[in-house]
């Protein structure tokens, strides 16, 4: 109760830091989903890198946030820019595109050859195939892709609260600091409730984006 | 037309090289369609895939009127070229009526005119535009999907067309329909057709020609009539059936054995004892017998004697006619049914156009095979 007590007592700021989290979380899908998705577009159309870039990205998930911080802090240290928003964005569009890129390459895979082939019959050309089969089809998956890059970075977001980054985690870490438990739970509910409100939102945009006739398809197919 | 000369396809490199096609040269003529007939893995797909360029020619050359298809442009090419591939392959997330728009709207055309088409499309094949122009694929039976396949094939009004066993997903029923279907079609539109086939009565029944292929290499093109009954090797003798006699039954219509002047006619107003003597002078078991020009049953010398009355009181009538086009299988197959000997042929208004026998039936089928008695003599056991 209360921690109910200090959130309402800290409303403005509990906003505020909702919102730095959003955004933090926001800005990196925003410049993490074109390069993901194309990525994942481009490798179905070249095999041969196909393997490397998934490899890469695999190995990049498996960074520990906490050591990818301190890995990209000398770096960006150099144009002034080693704490803050910049590494902590940087480092959540790293780790959104397995995800994307994966569910991006399977879902375009996954588009039966024998429709590829037909379209190409009818002298669609590589553009058009993407624009009025591939990618339709996919749109769902990739979705899906972006749904677990969400949900992933709403949770690393409150770690990049070390880096001076903001967000709900400053919540968490000065709780811990100041052995506050009121602010410590405050701090993880409101990460969790924003984590389950967006995973959400993607699924209904998961559904939104799924074409009609395959919504047709499904239901008839049960 | 479209000229195949001599045309070669490798797969793959090095070690693992297929030839899915050996030195292979044959011209498809204008408005004709061309069945690719022959087992799995002949070659009957890559054909058509070397004909639109979904695959490059290893050697040899295509010749489209006169263009060969190397000089012109891919997309162009293919756009001119109607494809029904075998798996359908409608785009799930689009419309009937968007799939068929597909290559219309590549070619630019405006919306009014397309949209005219895709009705005038499912019109012809047999589909109700307002019932199915905005349902999607899955909402369609196979049989229906297929009819829109071909539809998307037709849309942009290719001369040629390119079907890769478009038939083969559906039930035999529905696919004697969609068959008969595309043959009105046909008999209208007079595409240039290259048809991939596996089944050999489909073949017989869409093919104006047939070209059967093996391991790659063109065995044998002719006409079903050749094919059936003079096959060039046992390869092809095999391929067409043991019951090929039957078959060419299938290909042979009343129109090419009727006799249209029988002797043994009589009138449904004769008096039986005249009718009688009628036939019995010259040695008839039996009359047709006809009433206002139309026929109406036949008798029997047995059946007139001590008849006094008139002819009609005694005919027995006959359980159906035929028409020009019935094909002798089926007329003989009502032979068998009906325990009859002896059919009457009539015209549009029943009016009556000659008989056919059992013994005409017989006749025609041997003349079919006077090629081939002679090549049984070296081995034709069966
Ligand atoms: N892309 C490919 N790569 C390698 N081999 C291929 C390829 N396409 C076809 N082949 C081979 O070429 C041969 C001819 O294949 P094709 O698809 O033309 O046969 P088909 O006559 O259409 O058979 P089916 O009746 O099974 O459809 C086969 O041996 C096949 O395995
Ligand atoms: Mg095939």
């Amino acid at each position: 109760m209360s921690t109910l007590r200090f959130i309402v007592d800290n409303f403005d700021e509990v906003m505020y830091l909702s919102w730095e989290h959003i955004w933090i979380v926001g800005v990196a899908l925003l410049i993490a989903t074109p390069i993901g998705v194309v990525l994942g577009i481009v490798i179905t159309k070249h095999e041969q890198f196909a393997s490397r870039v998934l490899n890469g990205a695999n190995i990049l998930m498996t960074i520990p946030s906490i050591a990818l911080f301190g890995l990209m802090l000398p770096v960006l240290a150099i144009v002034n820019m080693g704490l803050g928003k910049v590494p902590a964005v940087i480092a959540l569009v790293l780790y959104s595109q397995l995800p994307i890129i994966r569910n991006t390459y399977t879902a375009i895979k996954n588009v039966p050859p024998s429709l590829v082939d037909a379209g190409r019959g009818m002298g669609m050309n590589k553009w058009k195939l993407l624009r009025e089969l591939e990618i339709p089809l996919a749109t769902p998956v990739i979705i899906a892709g972006l749904r677990t890059a969400a949900v992933m970075n709403i949770g690393i977001a409150a770690i990049a609260t070390y880096i001076g980054a903001g967000g709900l985690g400053v919540y968490i870490q000065q709780g811990i600091a100041r052995v506050y438990p009121e602010m410590i739970l405050s701090g993880a509910i409101l990460v969790s409730l924003l984590a389950i409100v967006v995973d959400g939102g993607m699924a209904v945009l998961e559904r939104l984006t799924t074409p009609e006739g395959i919504k047709v398809q499904r239901k008839l197919a049960r | 037309m479209i000229t195949y000369d001599s045309i070669t396809k490798i797969f793959g490199t090095g070690k693992d090289t297929v030839t899915a096609l050996d030195n292979v040269s044959f011209t498809m003529p204008k408005g004709e369609v061309v069945v690719f007939l022959g087992p799995s893995g002949c070659g009957k797909t890559t054909t058509l895939r070397l004909t639109n360029r979904l695959e490059t020619l290893t050697r040899g050359n295509i010749v489209i009127e006169d263009q060969n298809i190397m000089d012109l442009d891919i997309v162009q090419l293919r756009q001119r070229l109607g494809y029904v591939i075998q798996a359908i392959g409608l785009f799930p997330n689009k419309t009937i009526a968007e799939n068929i728009a597909v290559v219309p709207k590549l070619l630019g055309w405006d919306k009014e005119r397309i949209s005219e088409r895709i009705d005038d499309l499912l019109q012809m094949n047999n589909l109700e535009p307002e019932l199915y122009r905005e349902r999607y694929p899955a909402e369609l039976s196979g049989g229906q999907q297929q009819r829109v396949g071909v539809a998307r094939g037709l849309a942009a009004d290719p001369d040629i067309l390119l079907m890769d066993e478009p038939f083969g997903a559906i039930d035999p029923i529905n696919r004697e329909e969609i068959q008969n279907e595309f043959l009105k079609l046909q008999a209208n539109l007079k595409k240039t057709v290259a048809f991939v086939s596996h089944d050999i009565h489909e073949a017989i029944k869409m093919g104006d020609r047939i070209a059967i292929f093996d391991k790659g290499r063109l065995i044998q093109y002719d006409t079903p009539e050749v094919i059936l009954t003079q096959p060039k090797n046992k390869f092809v003798a095999d391929f067409v059936g043991s019951d090929r006699a039957l078959k060419v039954l299938g290909l042979m219509r009343v129109s090419d054995v009727v006799n249209r002047r029988p002797k043994n006619i009589v009138q449904g107003g004769d008096r039986s004892p005249e009718a009688l003597k009628f036939l019995d002078a010259r040695g008839f078991r039996y009359g047709i017998v006809i009433e206002r020009n139309r026929p109406i049953g036949f008798v029997t010398q047995k059946s007139l004697k001590y008849e006094e009355g008139l002819v009609r009181d005694v005919v027995e009538r006959y359980p159906l006619f035929l028409r020009g086009k019935t094909s002798l299988r089926d007329v003989l197959s009502f032979m068998l049914m009906h325990d009859a000997g002896t059919f009457c042929v009539v015209d549009e208004d029943r009016n009556f156009a000659g008989t056919v026998t059992y013994n005409d039936i017989q006749k025609a089928v041997k003349e079919s095979y006077a090629d081939e008695a002679e090549s049984d003599e070296n081995g034709g056991a069966v």
